[in-house]
């Protein structure tokens, strides 16, 4: 099947949905690409890097879109202002799209799409579970987001992040907030963590404090029981006591930090307003803001969607496509996403696209199956809230858990000391001196083997057993003895023993010396 | 050469063979005693040849030559990885010599004791024969299942414990028999004979029911019985030199043994029983999830990036000859500064210090291979480890799941650190046949592909 990439038309957006990396693994599922002239150049990739990895460049839209089985966008389709036509109506019928979608907030764009009878594939509504994680775009992207609102915090904050103690005086380090540590906001506290910023986090979930505190950062406490988790490891909306005491716990931290960076949202409703107009006011002259939520309205009441605003001697910063503006490295990101969806969806590496509604993974991501509006899919089996993925499981030990003996233990140890006593004492009774001698020798011998064996290195238990094998084929005495008697067999048989053994002292001391010479230091 | 120096020179070998073992404390000694276990040897088959008793010597030297070299042809041209196979193989000639000398001595009539010291003599010589027998036929088939001739699946045969039990009460009644015959004069040779037949058969019988993930403590146990087979021949002939020095394998062997049932978490008894898990109680849990492949290059990344690196080798490891290139790879992050270090489980491989041999062939230095115990603490420290061909040892279910049959196995708590990367010809299971949630675990990623193979095309991503 054919794949077409068109050229982002959203107003600053600068991704492209696929790099040359990605595609050529793309190819190899058997599917062939074109893309859209220029498409890549937002993004740093030439049309010239897709041509040498095989790629089509299709220069006009309208062809691209006509002959492609599938199109891979970033941006939900729009209406291209330029062609002055809806992109919805440039997609040929029962092909299949794969992109952002949002289909709560776009209900009319699911209904068109209907319509055409597209099999629709949005990469925000892949479930959130552990298998879907390398198809997660929103999980790639809001990493992005997280690691560039720093970088934007940094340029508008006019001092260093990282505290030092200079000839020409000291700099205090900058104190960075982060409110809301999913993903976006644990790589905020990475990147400030990582520039020497003193780093404070508030999350409802009292699940993530490990996870803040594993980069380093401080978990802010709110002295108050509520379980913050929804379902899908997302924020729900709290109680209005608890969100009294946030509140009051943000006043206090406004005072005294240099850079706040909120990215709490709840899926499907405004962004809940967190940084009130009195909070700006109380901040430091100079502070910034970066507000993640702003394409939700903003955590911030003084917020202004893709504006960067002063208020209150306050930069707030609302950029809502920060992904964008690091537009190279959220492609590769998203096209790696694309590609991992692509395997899942093409298990026969045939280039055929099979829409397996029995998947979870393809099910929770399908919105529109051949014209017909699948979404919401059923609620997912397992919720994927807590596992903290920054620690290994913990596995309770069994060893205690093994059956008790039927047998009292003192018993079980006297036992072998009572039966071995028994059997000494029956031999001593019966065995002639001559024996006894013997048997002297062999019990001493036991014991200093023993002590000996004890003290072997580990690492040398092999050579240990090549060595032993040599030196017990001392039982060559026993058949050179024998073997100058007057019975031929006996010869023989003796004859035959010592060829055994003389193999195995040869072999024996040999093989060990081989493997002692490679052990170096 | 006179009675007391052939004994003096008895009492010197046997020291050196004392010597010998207890150089192997360290890496450093042990060279030096296995020179001293030459030499011990050397001077008991010289005292003993001019003792004066032999004196067929055209024999005795024909038969040393062609031993010896066949001895060194196999030693000079085996294989690392075929250790196991080798040593199983040199227990059964040790096996065989036992029931020859058994067999030489009981038919050699110029001894002359009567009483009830020909009883026990010729009781020696039962006993002697009778080990003798059992290793040489539970060796030969450790060599068939180490070397794939067999298979190394337990054999488990309805009422195995009732058919063993068969066979050591036929041994004792035989045993009786033997006796009596000998008492009599009469023809006592058969009943030996026939014991001999059961031995054997129970020697197969024994090592066949043993599972292949046993095979560390089959053939430290055979060790063991090599020894006493020794010793046994040492009372028959009353030789003090055999004694000693049978008994030192022989406790060697059991210790050796002891330390393998150890690492495992059995019994020793449980394993000579054979059957693998036949008594834990419910059913396993059954593993659920989806494995994350990577390929070689983002195993290359991940190596780059990290900075305490734990590599664990297994029996895959030896099958892929993998060695060599591992320690390409070991030297190349090392010489970047990278923490680079080897756990070993004590029954990783066939036999006990079989990757340790493995390591040691491809040059990797010793200070940087550890112990499951010195090491299993560190493992949250470690950013990346490498499971190379293992499967058992790394299990978690050995921890978890009560109802595993390698339940209370200690194992390398791979899983703690940051990320674990499981190279594995394949999804099938371990020689223990035991499902392994580390596949599955969140920060387990798997690379498919055989060893060598894979671990060449990491080398060449990382050098690349």
């Amino acid at each position: 099947m054919k794949i077409g990439i068109p050229k982002e038309i959203h107003q600053g957006e600068m991704r492209v949905a696929t790099t040359p990396e990605a595609a050529e693994q793309i190819m190899k599922l058997g599917f062939s690409i074109s893309v859209e002239s220029g498409a890549g150049l937002g993004a740093n990739i030439s049309d010239e890097a897709y041509q040498e990895v095989g790629i089509e460049i299709v220069a006009d839209t309208r062809a691209l879109w006509k002959q492609s089985d599938i199109i891979m966008k970033v941006r939900a389709p729009e209406r291209n202002l330029k062609l002055a036509i809806e992109e919805t109506d440039l997609l040929s019928p029962h092909s299949c799209l794969i992109s952002f979608i949002w289909p709560a907030q776009n209900e009319a764009l699911m209904q068109k799409l209907a319509a055409k009878h597209i099999t629709v594939l949005a990469m925000d509504s892949v479930p959130r579970m552990s298998r879907a994680q390398k198809l997660d775009a929103l999980s790639s992207m809001a990493n992005i987001a997280g690691y560039r609102a720093i970088v934007e915090a940094a340029q508008y904050f006019g001092r260093f992040f990282t505290g030092q103690i200079t000839a020409a005086g000291k700099i205090p380090p900058a104190k960075v907030l982060v409110i809301g540590a999913g993903v976006a906001g644990l790589a905020a506290i990475g990147a400030a963590k990582g520039m020497g910023a003193i780093v404070r986090s508030f999350d409802t979930r009292p699940e993530v404090k490990e996870q803040i505190e594993s980069m380093d950062a401080e978990f802010l406490m709110l002295d108050f029981k509520e379980e913050g988790a929804g379902a899908g490891g997302y924020a729900k909306t709290m109680s209005k006591e608890f969100i009294a005491a946030e509140m009051a716990l943000f006043a206090e931290q406004a005072k005294e930090v240099d850079i706040i960076v909120t990215t709490a949202l709840i899926p499907g409703k405004p962004a809940p307003k967190l940084i009130t107009k009195a909070m700006v006011e109380s901040m430091k002259p100079g502070s910034v803001i970066v507000d993640l939520a702003a394409e939700q309205g903003g955590n911030c009441e003084l917020t202004e969607k893709d504006q960067v605003v002063v208020k209150h001697d306050v930069t707030i910063i609302g950029y809502t496509n920060l992904p964008s503006r690091l537009a190279n490295q959220s492609s590769q990101l998203y096209a790696t996403n694309l590609r991992h969806l692509l395997t899942e969806l093409t298990p026969e590496k045939n280039g055929i696209l099979n829409v397996n509604m029995d998947d979870e993974v393809i099910r929770g991501t399908t919105v529109i199956k051949e014209g017909n509006i699948t979404w919401p899919p059923p609620a997912p089996k397992l919720s994927a809230a807590p596992a903290p993925q920054t620690e290994a499981p913990a596995y309770p030990s069994v060893l205690e858990q093994q059956k008790k003996s039927i047998i009292h233990p003192v018993v079980k140890q006297l036992l072998p000391i009572v039966i071995a006593g028994l059997v000494l004492f029956g031999l001593g009774s019966v065995a002639p001196e001559s024996f006894m001698t013997h048997f002297t020798v062999f019990v001493l011998a036991v014991f200093v083997g023993y002590q000996v064996i004890w003290n072997v290195s580990h690492s040398l238990h092999t050579p240990l057993m090549s060595v032993t094998n040599a030196i017990s084929s001392i039982i060559v005495i026993g058949a050179i003895v024998q073997i100058s008697t007057n019975s031929t067999t006996v010869t023989i048989l003796a004859g035959v023993a010592t060829l055994f053994a003389s193999i195995n002292i040869v072999g024996g001391f040999l093989v060990t010396r081989r493997m002692l010479e490679m052990f170096r230091k | 050469m006179s009675h007391s120096l052939v004994t003096m020179s008895y009492i010197v070998a046997a020291i050196l063979f004392i010597l010998s073992l207890s150089g192997l404390s360290n890496q450093e000694t042990a060279r030096k005693g296995n020179y001293y276990g030459m030499l011990g040897m050397a001077i008991a088959i010289i005292a003993t040849t001019l003792s004066g008793s032999v004196t067929a010597f055209g024999i005795l030297i024909v038969a040393l030559i062609i031993g010896g070299a066949i001895g060194a042809r196999a030693a000079l041209k085996v294989e690392m990885t075929q250790m196991p196979e080798l040593v199983a193989i040199m227990h059964s000639l040790v096996g065989m010599a036992a029931v020859l000398v058994g067999y030489a001595n009981f038919m050699d009539h110029d001894i002359t004791i009567t009483g009830v010291e020909k009883t026990i003599h010729e009781l020696e010589i039962y006993i002697g024969v009778l080990i003798g027998a059992v290793t040489f036929s539970g060796s030969v088939i450790a060599f068939g299942k180490l070397s794939e001739k067999i298979s190394g699946k337990p054999l488990l045969l309805p009422g195995r414990h009732w058919f063993n039990l068969g066979l050591l009460v036929a041994s004792i009644v035989l045993g009786a028999v033997f006796l009596q015959q000998v008492e009599s004069g009469g023809d006592a040779i058969i009943p030996l004979a026939i014991m001999t037949a059961i031995a054997l058969v129970f020697g197969v019988h024994m090592v066949m029911a043993i599972g292949g993930a046993d095979m560390p403590v089959v053939i430290s146990m055979l060790n063991s019985y090599s020894g006493w087979a020794a010793a046994a021949t040492g009372f028959m002939l009353s030789n003090d030199l055999l004694i000693v020095t049978g008994a030192l394998v022989g406790s060697s062997g059991a210790i050796l043994s002891y330390i393998m049932c150890r690492a495992m978490n059995r019994h020793f008894l449980s394993v000579i029983a054979g059957g693998f898990g036949t008594a834990s109680g419910g059913e396993a849990a059954a593993i659920e999830g989806d494995v994350q492949p990577i390929d070689a290059e983002e195993t290359a990344q991940l190596l780059k990036a990290a900075k305490n690196i734990m590599i664990i080798p297994g029996y895959g490891m030896a099958v892929a000859q993998a060695q060599h290139t591992v320690y390409e790879i070991t030297k190349f992050l090392r010489d970047k500064g990278k923490k680079v270090r080897f756990g070993i489980h004590p029954v990783a491989g066939r036999m006990p210090g079989h990757m340790n041999v493995l390591l040691a062939e491809a040059k990797v230095p010793y200070d940087i291979v550890f112990e499951m115990d010195e090491i299993n603490d560190d493992f949250v420290n470690v950013d990346v480890s490498i499971v190379i061909g293992a499967n058992d040892i790394v299990n978690p279910s050995a921890l978890n799941d009560p109802n595993s049959p390698i339940a209370g196995m200690p194992v390398l708590e791979c899983w703690k650190s940051e990320t674990c990367i499981v190279l594995k010809r394949s999804m099938a299971s371990g020689y223990a046949g035991v499902g392994n949630p580390l596949f599955v675990l969140e920060n387990t990623r798997m690379l498919f592909g055989d060893a060598n193979t894979t671990m060449q095309a990491v080398l060449k991503a990382l050098q690349g």
